[in-house]
């Protein structure tokens, strides 16, 4: 049974001039334990209603969301789905509930309703998983975007949810922010095991991801591992920028040097030093 | 960000900060019940050194604490200003006058005073938020407040709203800041010199900001939803509230203070006298 399972879901709610916006159509798709997934796809294609949807913040029009095998649309079965997954959502400062680190990131524990003893050490291993300890006691006013991201992060950690969904997550950081954001990320996955999917519109983050899925107006066009760089269209028919990687191999080829299907800089880097030297041999 | 100093915890480790929230909520409240019936300027001596040595027990620096006066700065002018010319004393000759405009040595006394007491009502709240963490203030609030539970009052949820009330008033004003900029740079005329186009000028203002918050507002209760927050219903904390003997003096000690200041002003069995110790 997979972990996260969307069937023929729809969901449309009415926009700001009264039109009914159909936000999803039709999506399915699961998320086994332990991916890590991309979610990608230009403003209005439906990713962050996708996101509220995994966690019953909104109920299906038709179809169904099952979190291990619990239907989001049965009201009882909300506060377990809700341990299960935990969002990060797009502005740091709309998610802090209260001034200091250390008491918001105990906010998720607190409602589990945890003895004392162990909210305090799930607070310091959350705070240390994503390097923030030393911040513990200060406000997060004085924080820099990706380190108030951090601690969002670190309060949604601290339920210990087995996916982590981050909705746009880096989207308002600066590169090094989103760098430290997507590395802690990284690390989540990589070393604890957990799941994570991760909804972008900067095609560098997604090529990081071990699949990727691809939203256009609400429907699913794609759904694959790294192969899905080789076919371009599937990204630039939905609006989407191609990593620079891609895009600096595909002008290589059309000049007639082959460097096969670079995904990260790193890739890249390999290759092209791979072909001089094959090239000077 | 412009610094504002209410709803901004100051943190540091003084005797202060640690004393049990609930006891300065509650010392807070004798406090100004104090301040409102305090008449004599031996009273009001006696509630600023109280003040001051409040402010350099809890090692906050005074300038943070003054800023707070910043705000009621005008409104602290103006009210003083309008009793000072307006009072009226039929028993003596006013020290000077200019058409309806009076001005007695009473009257200059009575003003004073009713600055002198802004001024502390201001103060003393600002050192409790800068001392004390909205949870902790929350909490507090909740606890006090918990026999009020048994007549269905929500008491969780009203200490959640201040705590995050407090929580926003930073981000509020710096939203502020930026729709002002913003107004500005489209030519919005806030540097007008009639107070009319001014307070016209602020409309634009307002209505962003009220849009901006209640989508803040609606992120903020998902975020909640999504951290599993399902009201009081078996939630735990991190933080347990103590309190320790010197609390429990502190507490004595504004009884005592509260029930002196409300003698002298009602003269409850004939023990005004010590009024007499005062001008």
């Amino acid at each position: 049974m997979p972990f996260l399972e969307f069937t023929n879901v729809d969901y449309s709610y009415v926009g700001g001039d009264d039109e009914v916006i159909r936000a999803l159509r039709s999506v399915s798709f699961s998320v086994e334990r332990g991916e890590f997934v991309a979610l990608v796809g230009c403003n209005g294609s439906g990713k962050s209603t996708l996101a509220r949807l995994c966690n019953g913040l909104i109920i299906p029009d038709a179809g169904t969301v099952t979190v291990d095998g619990a239907s989001t649309a049965e009201r009882a079965s909300l506060f377990d789905i809700r341990k299960k997954i935990g969002i990060v959502f797009q502005n740091p400062d709309n998610q802090m509930v209260t001034t200091i680190v250390e008491d918001d990131v105990a906010f998720g524990p607190e409602n589990l309703g945890l003895p004392r003893e162990e909210i305090r050490e799930r607070v310091d291993w959350a705070l240390s998983a994503v390097g923030m300890t030393e911040y513990k006691n200060s406000g997060p006013f004085r924080l820099s975007g990706g380190q108030k991201q951090r601690i969002a992060i670190a309060g949604v950690l601290a339920i210990k949810p087995q996916l982590m969904i981050l909705d746009e997550a880096t989207g308002m950081l600066d590169p090094s922010g989103r760098r430290e954001v997507l590395d802690v990320v990284k690390k989540l996955n990589r070393i604890d095991g957990m799941s994570v999917i991760m909804i972008t519109h900067f095609m560098e983050e997604a090529a990081e991801a071990d699949r990727i899925i691809v939203l256009e107006h609400g429907q699913k066009k794609a759904d694959g591992g790294k192969e899905l760089f080789t076919t371009p269209e599937v990204f630039t028919c939905a609006g989407l920028d191609l990593p620079l990687p891609v895009r600096v191999a595909e002008k290589l080829r059309e000049v007639g040097v082959d460097l096969g299907c670079p995904i990260t800089s790193e890739e890249l880097v390999g290759a092209v030093i791979k072909s001089v030297k094959g090239g000077a041999a | 960000m412009r610094d504002v100093a209410i709803g901004q915890y100051y943190p540091s480790s003084s005797v202060v900060h640690r004393a049990d929230p609930r006891f300065k909520l509650v010392i807070l409240v004798l406090y100004l019940v104090t301040v409102f019936f305090c008449e004599s300027f031996f009273s009001f001596g006696f509630l600023t050194v109280f003040v001051i040595v409040t402010i350099f027990l809890s090692r906050v620096p005074i300038g943070k604490v003054l800023k707070s006066l910043r705000m009621i700065l005008i409104i602290l002018i103006f009210t003083t200003v309008l009793f000072m010319v307006f009072y009226s004393d039929p028993d003596s000759k006013p020290l000077a006058e200019w058409g309806i405009f009076h001005i007695y040595l009473k009257g200059i006394y009575a003003a004073v005073k009713l600055g002198w007491r802004l001024v502390l009502l201001v103060l003393m709240p600002t050192v409790l938020t800068l001392t004390s963490t909205p949870t902790e203030l929350c909490d507090a609030l909740e606890s006090l407040l918990y026999p009020l539970k048994l007549l269905h009052v929500p008491v969780h949820e009203l200490a959640l709203i201040m705590s995050i009330a407090l929580r926003l008033i930073p981000t509020l004003i710096e939203e502020t800041d930026k729709i002002t900029n913003a107004q500005k740079a489209r030519g919005a005329a806030f540097d007008s010199r009639n107070p009319f186009k001014k307070i016209k000028a602020m409309i634009p203002v307002l209505i962003p900001l009220f849009v901006s918050s209640f989508r803040r507002a609606d992120d903020l209760a998902d975020a909640m939803d999504s951290r599993c927050y399902r009201g009081a219903k078996g939630r735990t904390r991190l933080k347990k509230l103590h309190f320790h003997v010197g609390d429990v003096l502190a507490l004595l000690f504004w009884c005592a203070v509260t029930v002196c200041i409300l003698f002298l002003k009602y003269n409850w069995f004939g023990w005004g006298f010590i009024a007499l110790l005062s001008i």
